[in-house]
């Protein structure tokens, strides 16, 4: 059930209609129920992975909820009458059995997403290095399906287990409303990744139907809606056009391609969270953002911090911390400086920290090399501007552009051209082929490519250009309003018919201009048999 | 404290490190700078910040940070 | 206060519906020129006297093939042609269903080329059949039986989300024609004025298996007793188009079916030359299907044969029914004369065309 689809409409409306009906203490079961059946959807088989890691991880949080009491309570308990080494040693011991059954929660839950996401990865890595072996032996794949959103939801329960692990909460101790933590129906397909702790303060209560928070949610819906259907969609088109014919689209195509998949992605993946940020809203739950106008970055670290920023979070937090402060990193840290010097020892640790948060985090969007190599060129970008920090400063502080309107801007675009030709790894078939075309961008730019009409055989006509051009308009406006606060907000307070009119422009463009449904095509109607 | 400071001002020189109270919320510190400080920090004081202790409360202010030194440093 | 509210809310839906209901209007398709059998459907509803001896069902074969104009000026019998294009027989039996809602005619005429599809073929031809039908049960048992698997019932309930995409090709017939339509055609005919001779008939290709679907059947069944329960006569027939091609083996099933069942079939292919039809001169389409000249023949043959079966009445001396197809008659020969003017100054029907300079 997609977000655009008829019934998950009609199935929204009734659980909004049952949510504010119901007595409210019934609300979060009825949420529970409609995660399920949300869930359902997407096939019954899915069931079993989903159950296996909310029942794994609840068990799992009780009981290293359970020792990190006991630890704390014997602590301070024997405060002063243990000495300093005993109190320590206990600590050791008890962190290790609790540590143990982390380790436990994550090997089988990370397992389950690692089998059913990467073992075809392996095998066509394997086969390939049988061939080149000169082995006749290939591997089979394996018929393994991915269950629906199995990175989001297994990312939010370990994300749980880990903080209940390092004593950040206590562990939940009703199984349903964890159940509805991992399942919460609006998140599950693309996120945000929500911390226990932020969503559980909303995500529980009782609600009373607050018409500000439905009207906010509603049009954070709405306009979702019109991101995705109006813009993504209709876009797609033409994005799919030049990536699968890398012979006849190369040069400028590969350049307006990478501009329109800039635009294409950043309307969907916002429009989604706009729509499932929205829902909660209606349902009186608050969930973190996702965004922070991300395309305004002056570079790619910062792109990162205000672009899927909970996944962002969620790796600083989860793996870059750890690796970077794991003992023997120090240690080795400490080793790489007396043998190489400072700055070298001083830089190691952070970069092999980065290499790995990005190589997981390639891998984390898709089963390919091109997503590693996406990942790592983001990392390579990243650290190379690191080292070149100093030339910057020198630079701003000798032209004084820093504060500058149009330097700003140059960074800015610098980053969204920068930023969309990483993106090209994710466009193409393999990653040999990215780099064909990323050179043919060099080699190969015929500018009258984009005058002499070829840019109307993309399956884009002229009115879809239009409406990209005008949403366009309307989003960058949009955003530039946000940086002084909500636009919500600030609509909120307008007179009513200003309100209404905004609802009535954007129902009635999503309708008309969305590109969904059957396209009216009339040479479909051309009478040639009967 | 003298100490702590010092490693604060290496990384960066043009902030005043005693007074700031907001180094994570206005990004002064960013997750790279919070690693090669916690590098400092185990190699100066042998106290080891643990992952689940780098939150904004602790690194906040140099203030901050140093009373989770000597916290740590108390076990 | 809140009083106030729920007015500006009220009001805000009016408005948002009233506009949709309006967008929708203006985005359907207006089937005025070009492909014109879009409007078949729909100009049933506005005939004014709903009593005919003889209803018509069926695909192409039955709008373009009969006159009723013929059969009320040679016979006076009054009849109505439910045809549009590609009718499978599910669409068949239940816009026989509605009609049946509307008037009890003495016989029911189904063509029965429509056999040789046992499943949907085409959104496209979907849409022609259902979109002109009023909201029935009939319609939307029509729309389930009919709907391909990527299609949505609701697009049928709300078209608008069907032909949205339609804004950036909006003609001046969608605007001209968006509350009214004039009549095309003449009690469900379709008329065509041109000639285009035949030159060769295709053979037919070897099937894999020339047994009708059960599905097929089963509606057939679902009409014989439609009919039955309500005493009406059903007529089978094959129209004498050339093509697509009628097998013998397909018609050897009919023939059994008909005797079965204890009615009657009749296959004007083999009776080409007692009606009296010239593929040279009677078609407008090479053989597919038959122009105004191969209408009224068949017509005439065909008008010949009910009488003397079902023994009907002549109605020419009913003043009522006589003023009204004294208007349809002149409707009928001023668009003859148009269409013929049309060929013989621009070489083609103007009127017909896609793109009409208008």
């Amino acid at each position: 059930m997609f977000f655009t689809s008829y019934s998950f409409i009609i199935f929204l409306s009734i659980i909004f209609l049952l949510y504010y009906l119901i007595p409210k203490r019934l609300q979060w079961p009825l949420l529970l129920i409609a995660s399920y059946i949300f869930y359902g959807f997407a096939g019954i088989k899915y069931f079993t992975y989903i159950v296996l890691t909310t029942i794994s991880t609840y068990i799992v949080g009780l009981k290293i909820g359970n020792l990190y009491k006991e630890e704390s309570k014997y602590l301070k308990e024997n405060k002063g009458i243990l000495s300093r080494v005993e109190l320590k040693e206990y600590r050791t011991t008890s962190k290790s059995i609790r540590w143990k059954w982390l380790l436990f929660c994550m090997l089988l839950n990370f397992g389950i997403l690692g089998v059913t996401k990467y073992t075809n990865f392996t095998i066509s890595n394997i086969n390939f290095i049988l061939a080149k072996l000169g082995s006749g032996r290939q591997l089979g794949f394996l018929d393994i399906a991915l269950p629906m959103g199995i990175s989001f939801y297994t990312f939010k329960s370990m994300g749980y287990i880990i903080d209940v692990y390092r004593g950040k909460y206590e562990p939940e101790r009703n199984i349903f409303k964890f159940a509805l933590f991992v399942s919460f129906f609006p998140q599950i397909i693309q996120g945000p990744i929500s911390r226990f702790d932020d969503l559980s303060e909303t995500l529980f209560k009782e609600h009373n139907f607050d018409i500000k928070n439905f009207n906010d949610g509603m049009i954070r819906i709405l306009w979702g809606f019109f991101k995705k259907l109006v813009i993504a969609d209709r876009i797609l088109v033409g994005v799919n056009t030049i990536i699968r014919n890398p012979d006849t689209y190369q040069g400028a195509f590969v350049f307006i391609g990478m501009l329109f998949y800039a635009y294409q992605l950043y309307a969907d993946f916002t429009g989604g969270i706009d729509i499932t940020i929205g829902i909660s809203q209606v349902l009186g739950i608050k969930i973190k953002e996702n965004f922070d106008r991300p395309y305004f970055s002056k570079n790619i670290a910062e792109y990162w911090r205000r672009w899927h920023i909970t996944m962002g979070t969620w790796f600083k937090d989860y793996l870059f911390y750890p690796i970077s402060v794991y003992k023997p990193m120090l240690n080795f840290s400490k080793y790489a400086r007396r043998t190489f010097g400072d700055s070298i020892g001083k830089r190691l640790p952070v970069y092999i920290s980065s290499i790995i948060v990005w190589f997981t985090t390639g891998i984390w969007h898709g089963a390919s090399w091109n997503f590693i190599m996406w990942g790592l060129t983001n990392c390579f970008v990243i650290l190379v501007s690191q080292e070149l920090t100093p030339f910057y400063n020198w630079f701003h502080s000798k032209f004084n552009v820093k504060d500058k309107f149009l330097f700003r801007s140059f960074q800015v675009v610098r980053t969204i051209l920068l930023m969309s030709a990483i993106r090209l790894f994710d466009c193409y078939r393999d990653v040999p082929m990215t780099f064909r075309m990323f050179g043919s961008m060099f080699t190969n730019f015929n500018v009258s490519d984009l005058f002499n009409g070829s840019l109307l055989n993309l399956g884009l006509s002229f009115a879809d250009y239009i409406v990209l051009l005008i949403g366009l308009v309307i989003l960058t406006t949009v955003s530039l309003i946000q940086r002084k606060g909500s636009v919500r907000d600030r609509l909120y307070k307008k007179p009513a018919i200003l309100r209404y009119s905004v609802y009535y422009v954007l129902i009635v463009s999503i309708i008309v201009f969305g590109a969904y449904g059957v396209g009216y095509d009339s040479s479909q109607f051309i009478y040639n048999q009967f | 404290m003298e100490d702590l400071l010092e490693i604060l001002e290496d990384l960066h020189p043009d902030i005043d490190f005693e007074t700031h109270e907001a180094l994570i919320d206005q990004q002064v510190l960013d997750s790279f700078d919070i690693v090669t400080l916690i590098a400092e920090i185990d190699s100066v004081f042998d106290v080891t910040i643990p992952a689940e202790e780098i939150i904004p409360e602790n690194f906040n202010s140099a203030k901050a940070l140093y009373k989770l030194i000597e916290r740590l440093s108390d076990y | 206060m809140t009083k106030k509210r729920i007015i500006t809310f009220v009001s805000f839906i009016c408005v948002l519906l009233a506009s949709l209901f309006l967008l929708q209007k203006l985005f359907m398709p207006k089937y005025v020129h070009g492909i014109v059998e879009g409007s078949l459907i729909e100009e049933y509803y506005t005939e004014e006297e709903k009593n005919h001896d003889i209803i018509f069902i069926g695909d192409c074969e039955v709008y373009e093939n009969f006159s009723p104009i013929t059969l009320w000026e040679n016979y006076g019998i009054t009849s109505y042609i439910r045809g549009s294009a590609q009718q499978l027989i599910w669409q068949s039996y239940y816009l026989l269903e509605e009609t049946l809602k509307y008037e009890t005619p003495k016989v029911a005429v189904f063509n029965v080329l429509a056999m040789m599809y046992d499943e949907p073929q085409k959104e496209a031809y979907n849409r022609m059949t259902l979109d002109g039908m009023k909201m029935s049960s009939s319609k939307i048992n029509s729309i389930k039986a009919s709907m391909m698997e990527d299609e949505s019932i609701i697009d049928y309930f709300i078209p608008l989300f069907r032909y949205h995409s339609r804004w950036s090709e909006l003609e001046n017939d969608d605007f001209k024609y968006l509350f009214k339509k004039e009549n095309l055609f003449h009690n469900g005919y379709y008329m065509r004025a041109d000639v285009k001779p035949v030159t060769s008939i295709p053979k037919g290709k070897k099937l894999p298996d020339y047994r009708f679907g059960e599905n097929a059947y089963d509606y057939l069944d679902r009409m014989v007793e439609l009919c039955k329960s309500k005493g009406i006569e059903l007529v089978l027939i094959k129209a004498p188009s050339l093509y697509p091609y009628w097998y013998d083996e397909w018609d050897e099933q009919m023939v059994e079916y008909a005797k079965k069942h204890d009615l009657l079939y009749i296959n004007f292919l083999n009776h080409i030359d007692e009606i009296g039809l010239n593929f040279e001169e009677d078609t407008y389409d090479a053989g597919l299907h038959l122009n105004v000249y191969g209408a009224e023949k068949l017509a005439d043959y065909f008008g010949r044969i009910l009488v003397k079966k079902f023994d009907l009445e002549d109605k020419r001396n009913d003043e009522k029914l006589k003023k009204i197809w004294d208007s349809k008659i002149e409707f009928y020969n001023e668009m003859k004369e148009k269409q013929l003017k049309e060929i013989e100054e621009y070489g083609y029907i103007k009127s017909l065309a896609p793109n009409p300079g208008q």
